[in-house]
């Protein structure tokens, strides 16, 4: 059964700019599916969100929520739904306890009852439970609004970019929590910058511009990778990136980690030893490592981009 | 129910833990009353007063005396020449002078009657006018009851046949607190309901908690009814305070019904805080809410409640623009009952009109309240 469905759903802020989501055709998620959104600042993941969420009426198109129109059913969706907002949106001036206990009460719960949910959560938020929320760290504030938006027990859970500006082992804890909320048959559906979060997704869409480019399993889209791509070093890295730029062989070039990935043109007649000569000989770089490596998710993604 | 009660709770803890808007919030009207009851005040007091006389006559003497025993006037004394006299006026010693003519004690029991001029330092018209009305009825006074004294009984007085009797009602001692407690009590209930309770939603919208409140089922009602009962309680808190101040400090009585007086404050309150929410369900930012709040509410309620300008003096168009003004029927209903007394059946204009503008203010905050983002 699908968990929700999307169906050409299109949103533009003003006449004359360039639709903020417009997703042609049909997109479904499954239920219990975890589902990631990967895409560049401004692709508009956040308005996708938003619309999904029942705060913004899409222009046209449509979306159904287990089984509920987003526009028609907004207030039975509003029931069902858990939403996490890209930045801190919970009462700094009350405590950790207190936005807790408004947000149960506002959907009509007591803390007691779904204990169980957010019991793995707020076991690490108890000792801070008197403190305001203003003042807690990065990852005890995203703690904190994941039990308010898992509060009401959703049977859909809505995070835009829950791991943005929290430290590593707070963003591992937060995977782990959700996998553990999918466990139990939660539908999740995830933006995140990350792409090492993007890979523990069942199925990631790449998104730009408004647009799904991409939506397949993190593997699937990754072995539908088909050029060949290249990981270069040498001594001196910044010249290293202009050179191989300079190079007619290479379609595009990144910097990827401590090393710099290129993807050579579909003609190109090289492979690693051939660009490793050129760079000692041609351009006079000292220690060169070419290698031919086999694309990882964010490749991919780096690669969409120009499509 | 429930989900209410924690929403009147949550917005009590914000307003309680935000320590220092709550001090301006009680501390504000204190200032505002005190400032408007002393110190600005329109009533004339230490006017400086000199004399130029050419003859010196026991009843010029005596009236000076009368003069300077009154609380208005003191004087200053007599100089020798109009020239002088107006050296002192320039030199600011003295702000008004009386200058009897010639043969002034001669032509007293005359027909023709004596004459005396007023002269005043017309610099600020309004104080102008009211020395000369001051003095003038002094001076009157002072000659009617010598006059009497001095005519034999049976015989008619040679002028002033007619003698106006001037009365001042429900404000005999012309306190000018009289006229501006009723206009202060307007503005700072609309000042601190209208911009309290226009930045709170707004707030919400800016730090984005109201993002995470409306995926949630609570209905746009609850929402602006729960922001509205915790201000409610800090207006009535507000105007209990300028009640206490005003018939305590600035000594003004309430003269009709107290509790008609309360009813009227509260719904006048409760008009004030829809006006506050229709603002912040239209517009996104603290800024903005103020600002209109501030200039567009403030200003027009100064100029047009006919708290500073009677509006029976306006230009037509803006007596009907005055009509608009929310505060102007709330001053208007509180000066009958607290300053005149009138039985409530006299006011019921205004509490209809007042009651009448809190439903729509009410209704359309509610109407525009949008519960989606955009």
């Amino acid at each position: 059964m699908d968990s929700i469905v999307i169906h050409n759903l299109r949103k533009s802020y003003g006449k004359g700019r360039l639709p903020a989501v417009d997703l042609a055709g049909e997109y479904r998620i499954g239920k219990g599916e975890m589902f990631g959104i990967i895409g560049p600042d401004g692709a508009g993941k956040t308005t996708l969100f938003r619309m999904l969420a029942t705060l913004v009426s899409p222009e046209s198109g449509k979306a159904e929520i287990e089984g509920l129109d987003i526009v028609k059913d907004y207030r039975k969706i509003r029931t069902i739904l858990g939403y996490m907002p890209d930045r801190f949106s919970l009462y700094p001036d009350l405590s950790v306890k207190e936005n807790l206990e408004f947000f149960a009460s506002v959907f009509g719960q007591s803390i007691d009852r779904n204990s169980s949910l957010i019991e793995n959560i707020y076991c690490r938020l108890r000792p801070f439970e008197n403190r305001m929320a203003g003042k807690l760290s990065g990852g005890m504030k995203q703690k904190l609004a994941l039990c308010c938006s898992l509060i009401h027990s959703p049977s859909v859970l809505f995070l835009d970019e829950p791991t943005t500006g929290v430290d590593p082992s707070s963003r591992r804890e937060l995977w782990e929590n959700l996998a553990h909320l999918k466990a139990n048959g939660m539908t999740i559906v995830v933006s995140t910058a990350y792409m090492d979060e993007a890979d523990r997704c069942d199925r990631v869409a790449m998104m730009k511009e408004g647009k799904f480019l991409a939506v397949d399993s993190p593997r699937a889209i990754v072995s539908k990778f088909d050029r060949k791509l290249i990981s270069v070093r040498s001594d001196e890295m910044f010249r290293l990136l202009n050179d191989l730029r300079s190079m007619d062989v290479v379609e595009k070039c990144y910097t990827f980690g401590d090393s710099h990935h290129m993807v050579l043109k579909p003609d190109a007649r090289t492979d690693a030893g051939g660009i490793a000569s050129v760079l000692e000989q041609d351009f006079g770089h000292r220690n060169v490592s070419v290698s031919e490596i086999s694309a990882t998710l964010e490749d991919c993604y780096m690669n969409l981009e120009d499509k | 129910m429930k989900e209410f009660f924690a929403f009147v709770r949550k917005e009590f803890l914000h307003i309680f833990r935000d320590r220092r808007t709550l001090l301006v919030l009680i501390g504000l009207p204190t200032a505002l009353i005190v400032l408007f009851g002393f110190a600005i005040s329109t009533e004339i007091r230490n006017v400086d007063v000199g004399l130029f006389t050419v003859e010196d006559h026991i009843a010029i003497t005596r009236l000076m005396d009368r003069i300077d025993r009154s609380e208005y006037f003191t004087y200053i004394g007599a100089y020798r020449s109009e020239a002088a006299l107006d050296e002192a006026m320039r030199r600011g010693e003295i702000d008004a002078a009386l200058v009897f003519g010639k043969d002034f004690a001669g032509s007293l029991y005359k027909p023709g009657g004596a004459c005396v001029s007023i002269e005043v330092d017309a610099t600020n018209p309004n104080n102008a006018s009211m020395e000369v009305m001051y003095l003038s009825r002094i001076i009157s006074d002072y000659f009617r009851e010598d006059m009497e004294a001095m005519m034999l009984p049976g015989t008619q007085p040679a002028s002033g046949s007619l003698v106006p009797e001037l009365r001042m009602l429900y404000n005999p001692q012309l306190k000018s607190s009289y006229n501006f407690v009723p206009g202060i009590m307007g503005l700072i209930l609309m000042l601190i309901c209208a911009l309290m309770t226009s930045v709170s939603i707004v707030r919400e919208k800016e730090t984005g908690s109201m993002e995470v409140l409306l995926v949630s089922p609570v209905r746009p009602v609850n929402i602006v009814v729960a922001k509205m009962i915790p201000y409610f309680v800090i207006s009535c808190v507000v105007l209990i305070n300028i009640l206490l101040l005003t018939i305590f400090v600035l000594k003004v009585p309430v003269a009709g019904s107290f509790f008609w007086m309360i009813l009227v404050s509260m719904i006048y309150i409760i008009l004030s805080l829809g006006i506050g929410m229709l603002v912040s369900s239209l517009v996104k930012t603290q800024i903005i809410a103020t600002l209109i709040c501030g200039m567009i509410f403030i200003v027009p309620v100064m100029m047009f409640s006919g708290m500073l300008y009677p509006i029976e003096s306006m230009p037509v168009p803006l007596q009907w623009l005055a009509q608009l003004i929310p505060a102007k029927w709330f001053i208007e209903a509180v000066r009958k009952i607290m300053i005149e007394g009138v039985p409530v059946r006299y006011v019921t204009k205004e509490i209809l009109i007042i009651t009448g503008m809190a439903v729509a203010f009410f209704s359309a905050a509610v109407i525009k309240f949008k519960d989606r983002l955009d």
